[in-house]
């Protein structure tokens, strides 16, 4: 191993071999933990690794999955060590090695899986790290009871230590770890045992992000900075229009390049090896390629958009009923009143700021490949590189990296399976970065949406019925229904919730807070506008006529009192209201805002966020996040727009695809969390797609005019004040 | 071949004299902490200081570095202790954590010649550095603490 992760806090596994003291192996299952006799785990095959290793001289090992900057990278260890009774000082990190059978979360179907999405990550480790910790805190005293021959129940922990409350003795983790045996299996520990909110030393203390060091020296190791001995460097184009193959290419003048090494036909693109990047780079320019056709080709993205209302207008159009509860048809019949409006949002692109990129390395022999990966999902990067070469996913051994950002484009590795074959093709260690137009151009998007919001009121002004239609490409993989389902704020007692599923042949793919943001979108404006022609203030129609759930009711009185809801801004401004719902959590977002109407642009000045997601773990990381998701938010909002013409993507950089910078910025983002024990939810995306109704909100309220396109574009602006 | 200074180290390097200095300093001189984040000078990704004036590294031909310093986010302090590096932890800045360094020298270059800048001239100073994390009030909380306590 000639690469060594420079971080001083995330080092190579295996350091602390050979040194002697206790190390504990166990898996995570769906009924908690499932252990592993270290026997076993020893003869089971290559890269499995354990969670927690103490050394005769105190220090702890603890391993770590994914950290895209949201902290769950101390988080995960944290939840560990809190049970662990650690000493958190003595604690060193390590980057698991991709094996979810170990490492991973059991999901529905029981398989474990190392995803990290929808910010998620301590939502689904919560039980099974924290009861985990407890299984080693309870050897450390099993051991040290023996040793002093008294029984286990009379003693207890403080941080890194075993005490005997009645004869005073202490010994050190690291002592223990000289004598202590582990045995197998490791004890059991039920939840009931584990630590209560008021017990927690590390939970909820805000323990600073064991990464932040790293990130202000350049020291934090990202795959793009990975060198290995021999590494060439490849780039790639890939066809524009997305699904053609390349036929034929400029091979010859290409590879006389200066530096060029290879090219390589690849399934959707061709890719190009060279001695130096900046050369693999020159030779991707020179590229002149024949591109077979599919259906793509021509594909025009706004006109597509029209061709969904067309859709939702036709009664045979093909419609699947996502949700439904109540009776929607009596409802409707009953109204006193019904209201109807249309939504549409365009496609988005991720624009993580570290362009997609790995790093590959295969053995001798050739029947094994080591990965550099950025990944939100270290054992699905494992699968897809294996399948794309053919080989055994115990095979691949796939390295976690530090992420440029994510916001769910690094949940899916078909850049790192490129890199692999690339490596294969060479024979050499490839380095494969996609430039900036190419992450743009071969990008997966946010898929743009038309949708239909229809709701019944009866004679009291309450809301009873409710109907949700939407049309966009799903992909199978809810990314146009995620967040139609309103039953964890309003309990409307007649609902249907409609999909239209239409393919275009897009790449799509979940893009932070995914569906949540156009449906939240529509939801939400929709409600605002049953308030005022109700002449009912927006918060104050929530909570009488929208059968407002309690937690949901928590989160708007919090949020209102943030932002002192009821007091007159500067005629100039005005405030907007939304609810917001993601990954298990609830939130609410009132928004302070102003327009320019010679330019049509909006200004936020001030935004508040009150969230209830269960116990929160690092409530400074937390805060921070929820931060980030309400300016992904703001741009969104704002800003965001991909459109597609003879299809191929029209924005190519930063150039022209903006997204927020400093100078759009709010002055001021207060965001709160509830106060709860209840189990930890997801809190990344939470603020996100409130954002876009309350800032449509705060638009009518100055304007009288509804926006019903996402993003605000300063001609959509224009031309709803023209209105 | 190209000669200048990098964090107080003389360098030579035999490269194509248009090659952008960011892949020099990557890729043949081996400092990583300056990133690659659209190429076309848009992001800020890349910055350092030539001559002491932040500039885009990736809009910079070698060539045109011939005899001068430059500094790189490895160069600022030797140990992490520029008052913007303290003010960037403190004020817990970085999440994924790819654009700081490009951040913290667009800053570092504002406090060398204005220590007290007010807040419209840290956000004129640093508007063209893209955050895609959004970490832009935290960054100006850091700038004006960094400014507070030198």
């Amino acid at each position: 191993m000639t690469l060594a992760l420079r971080s001083p806090e995330i080092t190579r596994r295996g350091m602390l071999a050979g040194i002697g003291g206790m190390t504990f192996y166990f898996a995570l299952g769906t009924d908690g933990t499932r252990i592993l006799p270290p026997a076993d785990a020893a003869t089971r095959p290559a890269p499995l690794s354990p969670w927690v290793r103490i050394a005769p001289d105190g220090n702890i090992t603890i391993l770590t999955i994914t950290e895209m900057g949201q902290g769950s990278g101390t988080s995960i260890p944290l939840m560990i060590a809190e049970e662990m009774d650690a000493d958190w000082n003595k604690v060193t990190l390590e980057w698991a090695p991709s094996n979810p059978d170990v490492y991973g979360w059991p999901d529905r179907s029981g398989r474990r899986v190392m995803t990290v999405t929808g910010s998620r990550a301590v939502m689904m480790y919560w039980n099974d790290l924290r009861t985990a910790g407890a299984q080693v805190r309870k050897v450390l005293i099993a051991n040290a009871a023996e040793h002093w021959g008294v029984d286990a129940a009379t003693l207890k922990t403080e941080p890194s230590t075993v005490v005997d409350p009645k004869s005073g003795k202490r010994l050190s983790y690291g002592e223990i770890a000289a004598f202590g045996k582990v045995p197998a299996p490791l004890p059991a520990v039920d939840t009931s045992e584990l630590k209560t909110r008021k017990d927690f030393r590390l939970i909820g203390r805000s323990v600073p992000r064991r990464d932040l060091p790293l990130k202000v020296n350049g020291s934090a190791q990202y795959s793009i900075d990975v060198k290995l001995p021999g590494m060439v460097y490849a780039s790639a184009l890939h066809a524009p229009v997305s699904g053609n193959a390349p036929e034929k290419w400029n091979d010859a003048a290409i590879k006389a390049m200066p530096g060029v090494i290879a090219t390589v036909k690849l399934p959707h693109g061709v890719g190009v090896i060279a001695e130096s990047f900046p050369q693999a780079m020159a030779a991707r320019r020179a590229l002149r390629v024949t591109w077979s056709k599919n259906k793509v080709d021509g594909f025009d993205s706004e006109k597509a958009l029209e061709r969904y209302a067309a859709i939702h207008a036709d009664p045979a159009a093909l419609v699947k009923v996502v949700d439904a509860k109540g009776d929607i048809k009596s409802a409707f019949d009953a109204a006193a009143r019904v209201y109807k409006a249309e939504y549409r949002s365009d496609y988005t692109y991720h624009a993580q700021l570290e362009p997609l990129n790995a790093v590959a390395r295969f053995n001798e022999a050739g029947d094994r490949v080591e990965v550099w990966d950025g990944s939100q999902d270290l054992g699905r990067s494992r699968d897809f590189v294996a399948r794309r070469l053919g080989m055994k996913p115990e095979q691949v051994d796939v390295h976690q990296c530090y992420l440029g950002g994510g916001f769910g484009r690094r949940s899916l590795a078909d850049y790192a399976a490129e890199a692999a074959v690339l490596a294969r093709e060479v024979k050499r260690p490839v380095k494969l970065v996609w430039t900036r137009e190419e992450d743009v151009a071969h990008g997966m998007f946010r898929p743009m949406t038309f949708q239909c919001l229809e709701a019944a009121t009866d004679a009291s002004g309450k809301v009873v019925g409710w109907r949700h239609c939407a049309i966009g490409d799903d992909g199978g993989q809810n990314l146009i229904t995620g967040g139609m389902r309103i039953s964890s704020y309003y309990g409307l007692p007649n609902q249907q919730l409609e999909l239209r599923n239409v393919d275009e042949g897009v790449r799509i793919k979940h893009w932070r807070a995914v569906a949540h943001n156009f449906n939240l979108f529509a939801i939400e404006t929709m409600v605002d506008a049953m308030a005022e022609d109700q002449k009912l203030d927006p918060v104050e129609f929530r909570l009488q006529r929208m059968s407002i759930t309690p937690k949901a009711r928590r989160c708007v009185e919090a949020v209102v009192k943030m932002a002192d809801w009821g007091t007159k801004r500067p005629d100039d401004r005005a405030l907007g209201f939304a609810m917001s719902e993601r990954s298990g959590s609830l939130g609410a977002c009132i928004v302070e805002a102003s327009i320019d109407r010679r330019a049509g642009s909006i200004r936020v000045h001030k935004v508040w966020v009150a969230a209830d997601g269960g116990v929160i773990v690092q409530p400074e990381a937390a805060k921070a996040n929820v931060e980030s998701g309400i300016v992904y938010g703001l741009s969104s909002a704002l800003h965001e727009r991909l459109t597609v013409r003879d299809g191929a993507v029209e924005q190519t950089n930063f150039g022209d695809y903006n997204v927020m910078r400093m100078s759009d910025m709010p002055e001021v983002m207060q965001v709160s969390f509830l106060e709860s024990d209840g189990h930890p939810t997801g809190l990344g995306e939470i603020s996100t797609p409130g954002i876009a109704p309350a800032l449509a909100n705060a638009f009518h309220k100055l304007t009288g005019k509804r926006l019903y396109h996402m993003p605000f574009t300063p001609e959509r602006v224009l031309a709803a004040l023209k209105v | 071949m190209a000669s200048f200074s990098v964090n107080g180290k003389p360098v030579s390097v035999d490269a194509d004299p248009k090659t952008p200095l960011l892949w020099v300093i990557r890729d043949i001189i081996g400092l990583t902490g300056t990133k690659y984040g659209c190429g076309a000078g848009f992001c800020g990704a890349c910055t350092v200081h030539i001559d002491g004036r932040a500039q885009r590294s990736c809009q910079v031909q070698v060539s045109a570095a011939e005899g001068a310093q430059i500094v790189t986010i490895e160069g600022l302090s030797p140990n992490s202790s520029h008052p913007l590096q303290k003010a960037w932890v403190t004020e817990e800045v970085p999440q994924c954590g790819y654009c700081q360094s490009g951040q913290i020298m667009k800053a570092a270059e504002l406090l060398a010649s204005n220590p007290k800048p007010t807040r419209q001239q840290i956000v004129t100073q640093m508007d063209g550095n893209i955050c895609r994390c959004g970490t832009y009030n935290r960054i100006i909380a850091a700038v004006e603490r960094a400014s507070r306590e030198g």
